[in-house]
């Protein structure tokens, strides 16, 4: 097991910087994750874009969070992209290496990922 | 479902869903037994509803009126030989405890999966919720309280990467040999 010393580390690590609640950042990303979105491996998913998001240096301004059924269980895995003032963006059938470009392109440089959306998909 | 461990995190979901401020999770391993048992202090269920609650067409989800999630743990365990059992209070001592059993020499078992990816997308989830994970074989315990991680971390939340790097790390190094 890992020791509870490692995580009085990451206490101290953490003391001298902002710790960010979940919530605070401008740019949301959702991932479903009722039982349709779980069974269609949304869960490898979700760490991907958490994974992510940290490495890229980000998580000030991108919040990854979890709901439940979205309601469009046959796309799933499904990432929502909510940014004030701008239009929601879905995108589906996702796997941890689609995640990851969605979180360098789009969450990082603002620029959507056209072919992963529900409207590239449905054509 | 593909994995156990992704039963478990639907199911533990539906714990987050009624309000549980403590959800326990416990996998026990002994010979080719394996007993889950989740339990939550959340809303409960009323008598009426529990006696309906493992059919797929019941369901709190608003968007359609099917829910798999009982009825899929249900499946993986009768499929083994096993069974799934659901207590619920609404009372005083309000909560639910769901019960399953496998038989993991049986063909279609499905395997117990990566439960500390469950675990850390919990916590990432519903970080100001408690989480006790207990999974004991005959070789070991692996444990992660996350009430006891919350003494050490102070102000630092749950849901920081790190800290969800360690759940994940903590939980697939080897068990600890139990006295």
């Amino acid at each position: 097991m890992k020791t509870l010393a490692e995580l009085q580390a990451i206490r101290e690590k953490m003391k001298d910087s902002v710790i960010m609640r979940s919530g605070s950042g401008n740019v949301r990303a959702v991932v479903g994750m009722a039982t349709c979105g779980i069974a269609a491996g949304a869960r490898p998913v979700l760490s991907a874009l958490v994974e992510e998001v940290n490495t890229l240096g980000i998580s000030d301004k991108v919040t990854v969070t979890q709901t439940g059924c979205i309601g469009i269980c046959r796309y799933e895995p499904v990432v929502e992209v909510f940014e004030a003032d701008k239009e929601k963006v879905t995108y589906v059938k996702m796997t941890p290496e689609k995640a990851r470009r969605v979180a360098e392109e789009h969450l990082k440089n603002g620029k959507v990922v056209e072919e992963y959306t529900i409207g590239a998909v449905e054509k | 479902m593909k994995e156990l461990s992704l039963n478990i995190l639907d199911i533990a979901k539906n714990s987050v869903k009624a309000g549980a401020t403590l959800i326990e999770i416990i996998i026990e391993d002994a010979g080719n037994r394996r007993t889950l048992t989740i339990k939550d202090n959340g809303c409960g269920m009323d008598e009426e509803f529990l006696s309906v609650v493992t059919d797929p067409f019941t369901t709190t989800r608003t968007t359609r009126s099917v829910g798999m999630g009982l009825p899929l743990l249900k499946l993986a365990a009768e499929q083994t030989g096993g069974s799934l059992g659901i207590t619920s209070s609404t009372g005083a001592d309000h909560g639910t405890t769901v019960t399953a059993t496998f038989f993991t020499d049986h063909l279609d078992c499905v395997p117990l999966g990566d439960y500390a990816g469950t675990m850390s997308t919990l916590v990432q989830g519903s970080p100001d919720i408690d989480f006790d994970f207990i999974y004991r074989t005959d070789s070991g315990l692996k444990y992660l309280s996350t009430a006891e991680m919350r003494e050490i971390l102070g102000d630092v939340p749950l849901d920081t990467p790190d800290v969800l790097l360690w759940i994940e790390d903590s939980l697939n190094a080897p068990p600890e040999e139990e006295s």
